[in-house]
């Protein structure tokens, strides 16, 4: 087990090198560090001076990939590619275009999005996994079939709509909360009902879809007709034996993203004003502060390999035939 | 002088291909026999009856030209305009004409805002001014309006039942001729759903259709149907005007990324070895990146290209295309991965049956299994692939135009839409219409993709094609 996670977490590395180099080729060779300082300070009417200087206060005046006047292995690591994109190896973000620590930002605004994607992805789960159970339960009859045809008419609705047309109608209309905001504490919970409401129902739809296929396909297997042949009720069927071996597709889908609960929902945290990763990734794209987004880049990378290697560990967990060598 | 955009080129192109597969599909039996599964499917047809009014209207604008400059007195017309219209702008060209000052709601006479105007006898007063073009023709529009507008939908719904009532004729009368009946007994067969092609859910749908579009049609001459937005244009034009935005945005992505899920995927999955170890290599990386946000980095990269060359592109028009067709190949590379590894999976499945072996024993090329004895094996594949991702892609440029990262500002679509419109419910009073007819149009668009694909799903997928759902246990459900 321990041998099978280190290699593993060996797999990775190239990975990463991979996700770096993609994104320094994407930042800097594509477009050079001229164009953008030319972007951030104006297309027209723009001094060679100036882009001067707007590089080198961002350290962007080096060279991209080996530095022939320095001694050493300075020749190296006071490049670009050593400064901007080594070095998020180590977690060392750098600055953000406007002079704030990256790193500092994602910490303060980790907590935020985690209070509002932790709550979102448990209540789901459990929302859904509960309807697609009831469709399951009631197959083959009107319920199941108006509740399908339910869940294709919410997945067909931009999640724009839910998010616009929840705030106008709790907020606006109602004024049970507010319409946007955060706040530290206990207090947070105000902010944070509605958009995690809100961020439940938008996913209804696909999900109990997906899940009631999952349970229907477990259904129609041999063993379930042995438990019903054997006497059992059709919710000790459900509960006991479809649930449990439904919940090995179920996971392949569901502990994945776990990790990537950190970087926070990008639309619902700038619409409700919370000042978690999300918005941090949208304020850094409306403003094109090209640090950021390559640092979010690569933790979110980061995270997803996390996730691949956790969806593994917990086939073990719930299936006992899988063996990891 | 006719102009086609990079999109527009790749639209007839796709057009190409589906008549040409059609072709293809139409001389083999057994292909056939999965589509007349999606054509007995009420939903399916019902859905791709819809479909194929928004693909008409969107095709409508993809023929494009710069109209010529006006003579300018003294010099003879040599010239043309920097803007670039479609045959869609020409039908709709009362409707663009017909721009407002500032919001008024749908089937309004008056502006939504006061404004100061100068009175005959020299004082000002703060009034509701009058439309320059919704519902001009009213002498006295509060009293009129409500009888005009009447009018109006009844002229649409006479001009609907008319229209419906022909296309029903022509349909009877093929039936009639092709089946040897006369056509009361075509009638039946049809309204029974007696034929294999499912020809009472497109009648309905398409009943259903007319009569919603006759009153629209027969209004919009006279009044602004959605209402204005900001700046006074009409809402059904840009509603309209979206319909293509999403159409191109949900199949040229598909079509971009095809070429390269297709082949990666069957070469790895047949050839095995190092080319497998790269490929796969290669998709792990690229899926590694949340997709959100490698599709922001290279929009903004690529932002940065077209901005920092202005000289590329003749026309705004053009620009906006060039960006959206960046967003489709952007869109095309984060989401060909899921593709490829299926094909993968199905390939190294394929690859170990009796027909492969057989092929390889005679001697044939890779090259040739793969293209001759495997591509054609995992096509459900990638046609049930190329329906799913659809109704995603057309959400997804909602979503992404709202973060910054979407289709150029300039270019008309739901998501710019959206966005534009989306500060105004916190407006008092509330400006509700643009929202809510972007959202509509959506709605529908991307409920008809669902349905179609969930149809075409079902006829194709093997594993789905041949299951039947168990009833529940007696007294149980009950």
């Amino acid at each position: 087990m321990i041998a099978y996670i280190i290699r593993r977490l060996l797999y990775a590395i190239p990975i990463l090198v991979g996700v770096n180099l993609l994104t320094f080729a994407l930042f800097f060779v594509v477009n050079t560090p001229d164009d953008m300082a030319r972007m951030q300070l104006g297309i027209k009417r723009v001094t060679p001076e100036a882009i001067q200087k707007w590089k080198a206060e961002r350290g962007y005046d080096r060279p991209l990939l080996y530095d022939g006047t320095a001694q050493g292995t300075d020749r190296i690591t006071r490049t670009i590619f050593f400064e901007k994109s080594v070095k998020l190896f180590v977690l060392d973000f750098g600055r953000a275009d406007d002079g704030r620590d990256i790193g500092h930002e994602i910490r303060t605004r980790m907590g935020p999005s985690l209070a509002i994607a932790v709550p979102v992805f448990l209540l789901g789960l459990f929302v859904t996994v509960s309807f697609a159970l009831l469709l399951a339960f009631f197959r083959a009859t009107y319920l199941d079939f108006w509740g399908v045809v339910a869940c294709v008419a919410m997945m067909s609705i931009s999640s724009l709509f839910y998010i616009i047309g929840g705030q106008y109608l709790v907020s606006k209309i109602w004024h049970l909360v507010p319409i946007s905001g955060y706040a530290g504490g206990v207090d947070a919970a105000r902010f944070l009902i509605l958009p995690v409401a809100i961020s439940v129902v938008a996913g209804i739809g696909s999900s109990t879809r997906w899940y009631r296929t999952i349970f229907l396909e477990e259904i129609g297997k041999d063993y379930v007709r042995t438990a019903r042949a054997k006497g059992l009720s059709e919710m000790a069927v459900l509960f006991r034996h479809v649930l449990k071996n439904a919940m090995i597709p179920i996971l392949t889908g569901v502990v994945v993203v776990i990790p990537l609960l950190f970087m926070g929902a990008l639309i619902t945290e700038s619409f409700f004003g919370i000042p978690g990763l999300g918005s941090y990734m949208i304020d850094a794209i409306n403003a094109q502060d090209f640090a950021v987004v390559r640092s979010m880049v690569f933790i979110g990378s980061v995270l997803y390999i996390v996730g691949l290697l956790l969806t593994d560990l917990s086939y073990t967990l719930v299936d006992p035939r899988v063996r990891l060598q | 002088m006719p102009i086609v955009l990079w999109t527009d080129a790749l639209v007839f192109l796709l057009i190409a291909c589906a008549i040409g597969s059609g072709v293809y599909v139409s001389r083999r039996e057994y292909l056939l026999a999965s589509w007349r599964r999606v054509g007995e499917s009420r939903a399916g047809m019902a859905a791709l009856t819809v479909l194929a009014a928004f693909i008409l209207v969107g095709l409508l604008d993809s023929l494009h030209y710069r109209p010529r400059l006006e003579a300018v007195a003294g010099q003879s017309a040599n010239g043309f305009g920097t803007e670039v219209r479609s045959a869609l702008d020409v039908l709709l060209l009362p409707l663009k004409a017909a721009t407002e000052k500032t919001y008024s709601a749908p089937l309004a006479t008056h502006l939504y805002a006061r404004e100061t105007v100068e009175l005959p006898d020299g004082t000002q007063a703060r009034v509701f001014p009058r439309l320059k073009h919704g519902g001009v023709h009213l002498k006295d529009p509060a009293q009129d309006r409500g009888r005009d507008v009447a009018r109006h939908i009844l002229r649409g719904l006479v001009l609907a039942v008319l229209a419906g009532l022909t296309f029903a004729a022509i349909a009877l009368q093929a039936a009639a001729v092709r089946w040897g009946v006369r056509w009361p007994a075509a009638w039946r067969r049809i309204r029974r759903g007696e034929t294999r092609f499912a020809w009472n859910a497109v009648l309905a749908t398409l009943a259903v259709l007319l009569l919603l579009a006759g009153p629209v049609v027969s209004l919009a001459g006279g009044y602004h149907v959605f209402g204005t937005d900001k700046v006074g244009q009409d809402v059904l034009y840009l509603t309209l005007k979206s319909i293509r935005t999403g159409l191109v945005i949900g199949t040229i992505t598909t079509l971009a990324m095809l070429p390269f899920a297709v082949a990666l995927g069957i070469v790895a999955g047949y050839l095995g070895g190092w080319v497998d170890d790269v490929i796969q290599y290669l998709y792990t990386t690229l899926n590694s990146i949340p997709g959100v946000l490698l599709i922001a980095a290279s929009v903004l990269m690529m932002q940065v290209v077209i901005d920092t060359h202005p000289d590329w592109f003749a026309t705004s028009a053009q620009r906006a295309d060039a960006r959206l067709l960046a967003l489709c190949l952007i869109l095309g590379v984060t989401s060909w991965t899921g593709l490829c590894r299926l094909l993968r999976a199905e390939t190294l499945k394929l690859r170990e049956l009796e027909y492969v072996q057989a092929a390889q024993a005679f001697g044939a090329s890779a090259s040739r299994i793969m293209g001759r004895h495997i591509l054609p094996n995992v096509m459900h594949i990638v046609l049930i692939a190329v329906v799913m991702d659809f109704s995603g892609l057309v959400l997804a440029e909602a979503v992404l135009s709202y973060i910054g990262i979407g289709v150029d500002p300039s270019t008309i679509s739901f998501g710019t839409m959206i966005n534009t419109a989306r500060l105004e419910l916190a407006r008092e009073p509330v400006v509700w219409w643009s929202l809510v007819a972007a959202f509509a149009f959506m709605f529908v668009l991307v409920l008809a993709a669902n349905l179609f694909s969930d149809s075409v799903r079902d006829a194709f997928d093997p594993r789905i094609a041949g299951r039947r759902i168990a009833p529940a246990a007696q007294g149980q459900a009950a």
